[in-house]
């Protein structure tokens, strides 16, 4: 059945994806599509290829030595795991917000700068827009307005944690991934990085990997249960937390295990 | 028969502690000696003064500037070399036998004696190259002496840089090259400088391979395709000849006390690095 609703656009289209790290395998037979301008909320215990599933997306996992990927990856129709694809191009397009808050030791400014002057923005008035323009979209900038120069390793773990997702929207990707963004942070700082994604969704495809469930039906248009390297369900969020299908799914979000 | 365990606790400290204290009263004995033999002789003229007489009178000028050119131009030469190895090694290898290999040939060239290093400055730059005995001949010597140090101490502290800085630079679109250049190397800056510091210490006091390949002319160097005779060779030819036992612990107490500043330096800058980077 094809989807005849034109408002509804195909980010990324995943199909049949096998992962594996060395002889273990810790993704089987991902097939699913996933939208743009939503957010996608990935759940499933730990273990469950999640976090996997997400560094794939941009090719994050090249840089461990004995990862493969078997299947295909289409963004926007061309297959990212291609040879001769250009892998640098495709981490501008489709950012990552890491589980830890991870401040580069360098100031705030430069903290949001280093993706732009790294493709190649060297322009003082466009690098200061870029940076602003991250900081305020990642709910920052009034916070940190006054010192930009200081180091950002003076920052809350929260306020990090919002800098490294200003990092990722100075450079305007397409897609923002986020990896438990939140499990190192306090339930104020959560809400404020809740009330960004939120924010963004419209001009961004989100795709945010959580630990706690609540997360998932709080933010997420959409969310996927994962569990033990398989996509058991995806759909609606509001269907997947009240009317899911697998049992498992049931299982999982009424907390029965995992 | 067992020892009761408190025994072999009093025990344990005991010996411990005796070796420890061994070690610093060594270390103290030997500065003691040599500060208190040299430093009567040492002042300003000491220093400043050309040799007169092969250095039984007048100063020791010559040999200081000899001591500080030299260990700069061999880290002019490791550190790059040194640095390029390491980031190589680390960064753009994995981990094979080929690797193993490189790290076990660098282990073994921290361990051959310095007299083989200036036989082979010898053979190779002073006559070979034909550079003659000359600064640049011993400073090339010594930067192949310094070098495994240098590899190795860039190694692990290029190592000591969290994955997940690389993780972020490179998830945000920056090259393999631009993550070494802003954020790695950067970051391992400290532990670099140590090595570099080492490097020099060494240098500063090696003797045999000096002897060999920068002569031992006590005439001030012009250029650095002159012989000269540096601080270790000057108490070396001092003290060997029976030239002038007082100036030969002069020599010695200025070498030791040189090579406490750039230890300290080291530790100053090191220090002044790490508190800006968390200021």
């Amino acid at each position: 059945m094809r989807d005849t609703v034109p408002s509804i656009n195909v980010r990324y289209s995943i199909r049949g994806l096998d992962a594996f790290f060395g002889d273990s395998q810790s993704l089987k037979g991902i097939d699913f599509d996933i939208r743009s301008s939503q957010i996608l909320g990935i759940i499933g215990p730990a273990g469950s290829g999640k976090t996997t599933f997400l560094r794939t997306l941009n090719r994050l996992n090249d840089l461990v030595p004995d990862f493969r990927a078997k299947g295909q990856i289409l963004l926007d129709g061309e297959d990212i795991y291609r040879p001769g694809y250009d892998v640098i191009r495709l981490r501008r397009k489709v950012g990552i917000v890491f589980a830890l808050p991870v401040a580069l030791p360098l100031s705030v400014y430069e903290n949001v700068a280093y993706g732009p002057r790294a493709g190649g923005v060297h322009d003082r008035d466009r690098l200061n827009g870029m940076v602003e323009a991250g900081l305020k979209a990642a709910f920052l900038w009034d916070e940190v307005k006054e010192r930009l120069d200081t180091s950002a390793l003076r920052l809350s773990g929260g306020q990090q944690q919002r800098l490294s997702l200003a990092r990722v929207l100075a450079l305007e990707p397409e897609v923002v991934l986020l990896d438990e963004p939140c499990s190192g942070l306090d339930p104020i700082s959560t809400a404020k990085i809740e009330e960004a994604l939120v924010d963004l969704k419209n001009r961004y495809t989100i795709i945010l990997v959580t630990n706690n469930t609540m997360q998932a039906a709080r933010v997420a248009d959409r969310t996927a249960f994962f569990l033990m390297g398989e996509l058991v369900e995806h759909g609606e969020t509001k269907d997947m937390f009240t009317a899911p299908h697998d049992k498992r799914t049931v299982d999982y979000v009424t907390g029965r295990f995992g | 028969m067992r020892i009761p365990p408190r025994i072999t606790q009093v025990g344990a400290v005991a010996v411990l502690g005796a070796a420890t204290a061994l070690t610093l009263g060594i270390l103290v004995f030997i500065v003691v000696f040599v500060l208190q033999k040299g430093i009567p002789v040492v002042g300003w003229r000491f220093l400043l003064d050309n040799p007169d007489d092969m250095g039984k009178a007048g100063g020791i000028f010559p040999t200081v500037v000899a001591s500080i050119v030299l260990p700069l131009l061999a880290v002019l030469v490791a550190l790059p070399l040194g640095v390029g190895t390491a980031v190589y090694l680390t960064e753009y290898t994995r981990e094979t036998k080929g690797t193993r290999f490189i790290r076990f040939g660098t282990d073994c060239l921290a361990g051959i004696p310095s007299i083989i290093f200036g036989l082979f400055g010898f053979i190779f730059f002073v006559t070979i190259l034909r550079m003659g005995w000359s600064l640049l001949s011993g400073g090339l010597t010594l930067a192949l002496m310094i070098l495994p140090t240098i590899i190795r101490t860039s190694e692990e502290a290029i190592k000591a840089v969290p994955q997940a800085y690389r993780e972020v630079s490179l998830s945000l679109g920056a090259t393999r090259w631009r993550t070494i250049v802003k954020v790695v190397l950067p970051n391992a800056l400290p532990g670099i400088l140590t090595g570099v510091m080492l490097g020099i210490g060494r240098s500063i006091g090696e003797t045999a391979a000096v002897i060999f390949t920068a002569g031992s002319s006590l005439r001030m160097p012009g250029t650095v395709f002159d012989s000269a005779r540096t601080m270790s060779v000057h108490f070396y030819i001092l003290a060997r000849e029976g030239i002038s036992t007082e100036n030969a612990y002069g020599t010695a107490a200025v070498l030791i006390l040189s090579v406490l500043l750039v230890n300290a330096v080291a530790y100053w800058l090191m220090h002044r690095f790490m508190a800006r980077k968390h200021a």
